[in-house]
Order: structure tokens, then sequence, then C-alpha cells
């Protein structure tokens, strides 16, 4: 039985389609009570007074906890990365007490017995603000004359990071042709459909917490909880249900989390607390907001010799958990891509502002890199009159099998770069496109194709390395193997899905290895009192960490019950093997033991090899030594309405290599919403603050997400150049759409306006942006269509 | 100011008091525990809460359930007929037409109301069937093929 790489259906779907998952919204406590968020309707305002007196004497309320009342219990929210001693860590107070930076801030939180009456209550909550000058573009907080958020970072300056490989300034005087442009990576508001929401219990008896929580890490979220609360972690038990979507959103310990936990432990009763989508707009982090200069060097033969970045990447009114890892190492790193660039300068300042906070969303750092180099690259080739195929072909570095070091300073593992170039050439007819793209042109129809080579970080992650750039944590993954008495098995894994399929893709390895039928593996994972502790699900991490700590419990396994059949058939261990469920005796395949039954016998232990101890199940904790390293070309299509300016996606194929598979299926469906959310992101999501800090893409009326009737259906394909980092050859599927998709977009968008002497359009490329560009060219030459 | 109605959900006929301010969506998950019914978002755009109210698709967070009385609504919990899923749900395993599940439901009741509608839909008429419903995980490139596949069975 072999069912890797197979698109086995997934064991998830039968109760998501009938309406039997649970949700956090989904669960209930007995004696719940429900708890409801004042938040400041000011981006920047010193908090002079809170009246709770009205809406104490409001029907059903139960509690009022303002920051003065439990400011202490509820302590400052951590960070999780830290660059470097200068980096500035200002206190994050769940409930502010005396001043809020953003729209959204907490104020209060009020509980009551049902959500409709705290509703009510929260409205007659009246907070006297002073309302104080805001500040909202990173570039504007660090003038002089800016509002300051924290008196612990100066200039609003949270960090200064910089990077060199190479020799920028000596690139500089070589080069034939320096291009430089501004490129604004816009802020993103991730839209998980499901929000977040806690619930939280507390059993006065045994000082347990329990915490119901949509996250993607909640052994993490347990952790930073008895960091903050002082709450033993043996006495809070964490449970992430089914999670309707995270994509980076629900990978921190948000303010919620400990205040629905302390509340509960306060009042000795269950709360609820389900983020409104009006709040999550606000409330949940937001991912990208980069205002960047970049320079690109090279030769006009086509050579690419440099790249000089600097960013301005704005983080928000406090510091999320992972913010500072996302614009820095997971961006800096990767500006050399797939191209043998030796010289690689990267500055980033990151800056406090009165919005809400930004950390990893999907791709996180990785996108912006890979928008940046694919976009100048394209802005080289225009300038030096190349095809930016050519261009990029030139400059590629050569298939490589035992790593690849670049100037920043990081290890690839694995790669075919042209590989992937010239399967997508495959699917396209570049030399045809361009033929009917003139023949367009001359009928007044634009038509234009972009390409986006892209490589990527992922399967975090290294725990030594982590550790020395920064990280708070091991980012190892751990699994827990349990074979039952009579066959059936347990999976516990320290993962924390959200849609991805783990349940599928490990009892799929189970599955194949053990010869145990998919209808008897059951797969576990989000529980603190069920797994042994683990990091979670975020950076594409899942199979290569996750699935790698699986497999090593799965040789443990079976090597201990290769003892117990050898000794039970009274051969020597090395003339058996597991084939499809049985141990057999090789030459002999009528002397054979099945696995049920060797479970069996290791748990009545009756007839056990001498010393064994009884049982059958093993715990692994895999810690890569790297990390792995998908890539891939996407080639977009567009036609832009010359009339209306309106952008239709015409065609999208995506060739993509994210080492061994283990579910086809499974990674087609990641890389399409993967490469969804890239379209999102470079033809219509934007989130804007006002200058008086008010988010004016506040709801989904207001921020265009994807929507079916925008989009075609994809084009996707695969090589396979398996990793080493791990013994699954799998590298990570979950970004890598969203990572390529933003620069094929926006360069198949200036190629259809190349002709008319465009060279760049900042995301998202909007109808009216296009149709503004196409309007002034139109007036600059009259008589030109 | 409570309201007696009386429902037909998923065949049973309830009779509740219910605010009126009371949503259709809420009545669904929190009066009668049918949480199969998703709630996304709170402008009428997502598409989680999308039920059948009467045969015709609705989402059932834009109506009140005092708007409901006298109707026979269909959730997903009803789709299903004596165990047996329906062909838009087995449609939707089939071809991985879902991630985390959460718009699934109001999103297989989308495509139901289409294919009741028009047995044989091209894409084109797939995707603007759905726009009112927002998926963040699959890209609606499987979905639109669930809804193909379960337009071929039935």
């Amino acid at each position: 039985m072999t069912l890797v790489g197979e698109s086995v259906k997934r064991i998830e779907d039968p109760r998501l389609i009938t309406g039997k998952g649970t949700y956090v919204g989904d669960v209930s406590v007995p004696g719940m009570l429900h708890m409801q968020i004042v938040r400041s309707p000011h981006g920047h305002a010193n908090i002079k007074n809170i009246d709770v007196s009205a809406a104490n004497s409001s029907p059903g309320v139960v509690a009022i906890f303002t920051g003065a009342d439990i400011a202490e219990q509820l302590g400052s929210l951590p960070v999780g990365w830290v660059l470097d001693e200068e980096m500035k860590q200002p206190p994050h107070p769940p409930l502010a007490t005396d001043r809020v930076r953003m729209v959204g801030d907490a104020v209060a939180v009020v509980v009551a017995d049902s959500i409709a009456e705290a509703v009510e209550a929260a409205e007659l909550v009246d907070v006297d603000y002073e309302v104080l000058e805001a500040v909202v573009s990173a570039v504007d907080a660090q003038k002089s004359d800016a509002p300051q958020l924290h008196e612990e970072a100066p200039g609003n300056l949270a960090f200064k990071w910089e990077i060199e490989g190479g020799d920028w300034a000596e690139t500089v005087k070589n080069a034939d042709v320096v291009v430089k442009q501004d490129i604004i990576n816009q802020r993103l508001i991730p839209n998980a459909i499901e929000t977040r929401g806690v619930v939280a219990d507390y059993n006065p008896g045994t000082d347990q917490i329990t915490m119901w929580t949509s996250t993607q890490i909640p052994h993490l979220v347990r952790l930073l909880f008895t960091l903050v609360t002082g709450h033993p972690e043996s006495k809070v038990r964490i449970i992430a249900p089914e999670v309707g979507g995270a994509f980076g959103s629900k990978l921190y310990l948000y303010a919620e989390e400990v205040i629905a936990g302390i509340v509960a432990k306060q009042l000795a009763r269950p709360v609820r607390w389900i983020e409104s989508r009006q709040e999550n707009y606000v409330a949940t982090a937001h991912g990208r907001d980069h205002i960047s200069t970049a320079e690109i060097a090279g030769n006009k033969d086509g050579e690419i010799t440099g790249i000089n970045v600097v960013v301005n990447a704005n983080l928000g009114a406090y510091l999320s958990t992972f913010a500072p890892l996302i614009p820095t190492i997971l961006f800096g790193v990767m500006l050399a891509g797939q191209y043998k660039i030796q010289n690689v300068k990267c500055k980033v300042l990151g800056v406090f502002t009165n919005t809400t906070p930004t950390d990893a969303y999907r791709g996180a750092g990785r996108p912006e890199a890979t928008y940046l180099l694919e976009r100048m690259v394209d802005r080289f080739a225009q300038e030096i009159g190349r095809d930016p195929v050519t261009v990029r072909r030139k400059n590629m570095i050569n298939a490589f099998r035992n790593g690849y070091e670049t100037p920043t300073g990081v290890m690839y593992d694995t790669g075919n770069f042209k590989g992937a170039l010239n399967k997508a050439l495959e699917h396209f007819d570049y030399q045809g496109f361009r033929k009917e793209q003139r023949e367009a042109r001359r009928n007044g129809k634009l038509l234009g194709v972009g390409f986006s080579s892209y490589i990527e970080i992922t399967g975090m992650a290294p725990s030594a390395v982590a550790s020395s750039l920064g990280a708070g944590a091991g980012l190892w993954e751990s699994s827990t193997l349990r074979v039952h008495p009579t066959g059936s098995v347990s999976v516990y894994s320290g993962t924390a899905p959200s849609g991805q399929g783990h349940e599928t893709s490990f009892a799929q390895m189970v599955a194949s290895q053990l010869g145990v039928a998919m209808e008897n593996i059951e797969v576990h994972h989000g529980d603190t009192d069920k797994q042994q502790f683990g990091t979670g699900t975020f950076g594409s991490r899942s199979l290569a960490v996750g699935g790698a700590a699986l497999h090593m419990s799965l040789e443990k396994v079976i090597a201990k019950a290769k003892k117990i059949a050898a000794h039970q058939l009274g051969v020597p261990e090395k003339q058996i093997e597991l084939v499809n469920g049985t141990f057999i005796v090789e030459d002999i395949p009528e002397s054979s033991i099945g696995f049920g039954d060797v479970a069996l016998e290791a748990y009545l232990a009756k007839n056990l090899p001498p010393g064994m101890e009884p049982g059958l199940e093993a715990t692994s904790f895999f810690d890569p030594e790297n990390f792995t390293w998908p890539f891939g070309t996407h080639i977009a299509v567009v036609e832009l309405d010359a009339d209306t300016g309106e952008v239709k996606l015409k065609r999208y194929v995506a060739v993509d290599d994210v080492g061994n598979v283990m579910n086809p299926m499974i990674v087609d469906g990641m890389v399409h919403g993967g490469i969804t959310q890239g379209i999102g992101q470079a033809l219509w999501e934007n989130g804007v603050y006002g200058d008086d800090a008010q988010l004016l893409s506040g709801s989904m009326l207001d921020y265009a997400l994807p929507i079916a009737k925008n989009l075609p259906s994809y084009e996707t394909d695969r090589t396979v150049t398996p990793t080493k980092v791990n013994p699954l050859g799998a590298k990570g599927a979950g970004e890598a759409g969203t990572i390529a998709a933003c620069p094929a977009i926006v360069n198949a968008c200036v190629d259809a306006l190349n002709h008319l002497g465009v060279t760049h359009i900042d995301m998202p490329v909007t109808s009216e942006k296009v149709w503004r560009i196409l309007d002034e060219k139109k007036k600059a030459h009259p008589r030109r269509k | 100011m409570p309201n007696e109605i009386t429902v037909t959900v998923n065949g049973t006929e309830y009779t509740d008091t219910v605010e009126a301010r009371t949503l259709l969506s809420d009545y669904i998950r929190d009066t009668l525990g049918l949480t199969g019914t998703h709630i996304g978002c709170d402008t009428s755009s997502c598409g989680a809460c999308t039920v059948f109210v009467d045969g015709r698709s609705a989402k059932s967070c834009t109506l009140l359930a005092v708007q409901a009385n006298g109707s026979s609504v269909t959730t997903v919990e009803g789709l299903a007929k004596d165990g047996e899923l329906s062909p838009v749900q087995a449609a939707f395993q089939e071809e991985h037409g879902l991630q985390c599940g959460f718009c699934t439901p109001g999103m297989m009741i989308s495509v139901a109301q289409l294919l009741d509608r028009n047995s044989s839909p091209s894409e084109a008429e797939i995707r603007e069937s759905i726009s009112g419903n927002i998926c963040r995980c699959t890209g609606y490139h499987n979905i639109v093929k669930a809804a193909q596949t379960a337009a071929g069975s039935s």
C-alpha cells in the first residue's frame, strides 16, 4: 500500500460539509457569559476618565473592567522576536490605561448574560478622550515634527536593520546601468472568513484555565499567556478547534486571549468573545505596508550585478508577536532571489504609527521581497531594452543539489530554477503571445504578460539558526504516534491547521508506512492537554517539520514492532520486513504476523523480547538543520480595457517546486488559494487610513476581496526537486502562490502599457489607476490611439 | 419585544419566542443549535450564512427571524438526505472544494441554488452565481470544479 503522493480525499471533509465542524463560535459552556470590548474610536488620544456607571446599571451586566482595574493581572503583550539590543519594545497593555494609540485599542470590557446586553452596555461606557495628533505613514512618522507614540522609541523608530553582502558602492561604479524605483507594498487586511474568538473557562477548584481560541499556535499561546499573566503553564489548557482560515493573522498572542482568560478567572465563570468583522478589521494584525526605494544595477548585456533597497516598514501602534522578523530577515535575505546577484544591500526602518499592528500575512516578508525584486528585474530589462524572460534566464543560478550560498548569507537547499521556468513556458506560447500582443495593440487592445520567478524560505525553522537571529522560542516540531492494542492508531501533532488538511496528509503517511487503513487513523492537533509541546502552523512548515517529526515516530514504532514480530516468529530481525501491514519473513511469506497482532502483543506483554518495555508508541521532536526553499515561475496574462482601465486577468500559469508532494490535490488547492490572495493584493485589496488615523477600508464593503467572477481558473504544474533538509524531501506549499502572484500580475499590467512608456504602477492596479495613466497619455499625445 | 414564530427547519417545525431584533442567522445558531450556518461578517458581504428560505437562497444574517415566520428553511445540516450526501456536498469533497470549511455551508447552498435553476451552467455562470460568497482558501478554482461535477451528476 502506498498512499504517499496520491490525491487521497480529505478525511476532514465529511464533518465540514455536513455542518458538524466545531469552530470556536460553536463552543458553548454552561453558564457562559458574553464579553464585549469597548474600543478606541480615535487613532491617538489620552484617556482622561472612564465612567462605567450607566453601563453598570444596564440590564444583564455582570461586570465591567477597565485597564485601571486589572492592568496588573493582564501584564503586557510580549514580542517573540528580538532583532538586537537596540530594538525598542514599548509596553503593550491588553487594555489601555492612560493612552490609546490606534483605532480599536481596547479600553474596557463589559461582561453580560447575553451578547446583545453586553453590546448595549458597552455603548454606555463613557470614555473621556483628549484627542492627540496622529500619524499613519511610516515615512511621515520619522519626520522631526511627527507625533510620538512611545517614550521608549524616539522618532517612532522600533529598529533599524541592515544587511550587506558584496559591495554595493563598488557595484554602482562598475555598472552600465542603475535603475531606481520607488515601490509601495500596500497594507493588507487578512480577512480569514472566520474572525477570531475566544471561549475561556476557569475551574476555581483546580485553578485550571481552559481556553478555546482560533489560533495557529496553541502551545505558544499557552506559553505566552503564562509569561504575561503568571498563571502556571501546567494549569492552562489551550484548544484550537476547527480554525476557519488564518493566513498568519492567528499567529500571535492577542489582547483578547489574555483578557478573556483573566476575566474568566476573576469571575470564576466561562466567558465568550467572538470578534465581529468590524472589530477584525482593526483588532487583528494586518500585513505588508512597506514604502521602499530600490535600485538595481547591471550591464547592458543583461547581467544583474546588484540590488540596494531601503524600506520604511510600518509596524503599527505596537509590536505584534513576530512583527520584527517579517520585514527584516524574511525579507532582506531573500533579495537575491533566483539570481546570481552578488551584491545585495538592504536597510529596513521599523516604524511605529497610529495604525493596527502589522505582522506575518501569508508569505510574510517573502512576498514583499519577491515583488520588489521581480518588479526591478522587469524595470532593468525594460531599461536596457531586453526581453524579461531572457534577462531572467541569463541571471538564474544553475541547478544545484548540494546547497547554494547567497550573498545575504543563507544556504538554499536544492534548486532547478531554469527547469521550472522552462516548464512554465511549455504551458505558454511566449513568442505566439508577443505576436498576438502586437496585433492587439494595432487594434487598440492592451494585452500584457508578466513573469515572476521566485524562491522562498519555508519549513520554519532550524531552532539554533532562528535563535541566533532573534527567535524567542525553539521552532522545531513534535509528534506522538500511539498504536492502540487493537491496531488502530492515534497521531498527536504539534502543528495546528486552519484548512491545510493535516489530518489527511499525516494519516496518509501512517497508512502507507504501517499498512493501517485510513479510517483507523485519528490525527489530533490543537489541544495542549493532548499534544506534547509543538510550535504550530505557519511558514509552510507543517509537513516539512511536523511531518518529519511524524516520520521519526513512525521509524521508532516500526523498529520496536519489528523486534516484537521477530521475537514472535522466532527469526532474526534482519530477516523480516513490514509489507502492507504484515511482517513477513524473507523467502517464507507464509510465516508472518500482522501489524495489529504485534500491537496487541506489545500491550499483552506476555511474550516480549527480554527487557523490552510494554506498549507501542513513540514521541519525536524534529529540528531541521536548515530552512527549505521552494521556488517556481508564474506567468500572468492580462487585458486592460482601453476605455475604462479595467484589468482582466486572462490566464494564470503556475509552475511550483515544493519538493516531494504528499497529496497533490491538497498542494494544488493551497497554490490556488495562495495565488488568489496575491492577485487580490495586485489588483484590489488596499488597507487605507485617513490622516486622522481612521481606517477607511474598514469593512468588506470598503476592502475589495477577490470574488469568483473576477478570476479565471488557473493552470498549475510542478517540477519536483526534493530537499535533503528533512527525510520526506518536502519543502512547503502554503505560501508559494501568494509570493509569486503579485509581481506576475503587476509585470503583466506594466507590460500591457510598455509601449506607452509606462515603467511602474503601484499596487493595487485598479481600474482608476490604469484609466488615469491612459487619460494622461491621451492628453500628452492627443493623436495617438 | 418578544414574538412567537413558527419555522420549519430541515423538515422539523419549531415554535419559539424571539426578540424582534433577532437575526435569522442567530436564531438558527443560538436557539436551534444548528451551528453549521456560519457568520463571517456584519455587512451581508461574505455569504457564509447563506441558507434556503422557501427554496430561495438567502443570507440569513440579513433577515430577521420574524421574517422567516411560516417559512421553510434548509441549512447545511439539511442538505444530506437519509445519511446520503447531496450531489453538491459529494462534489465539494470529490473536487477538494473546501479547505478550512468556514465558507463552505453557504457556498454549497449558493451552488445548489444555481443548479436548481440551471442544470448545466457555464463556468462564467457558476462564477457569477457564487460571487456573493467569499472564500479565502480555495481561490474558487475547485469550487467551480465542484459545481461542474455536481451539475454532471445530478
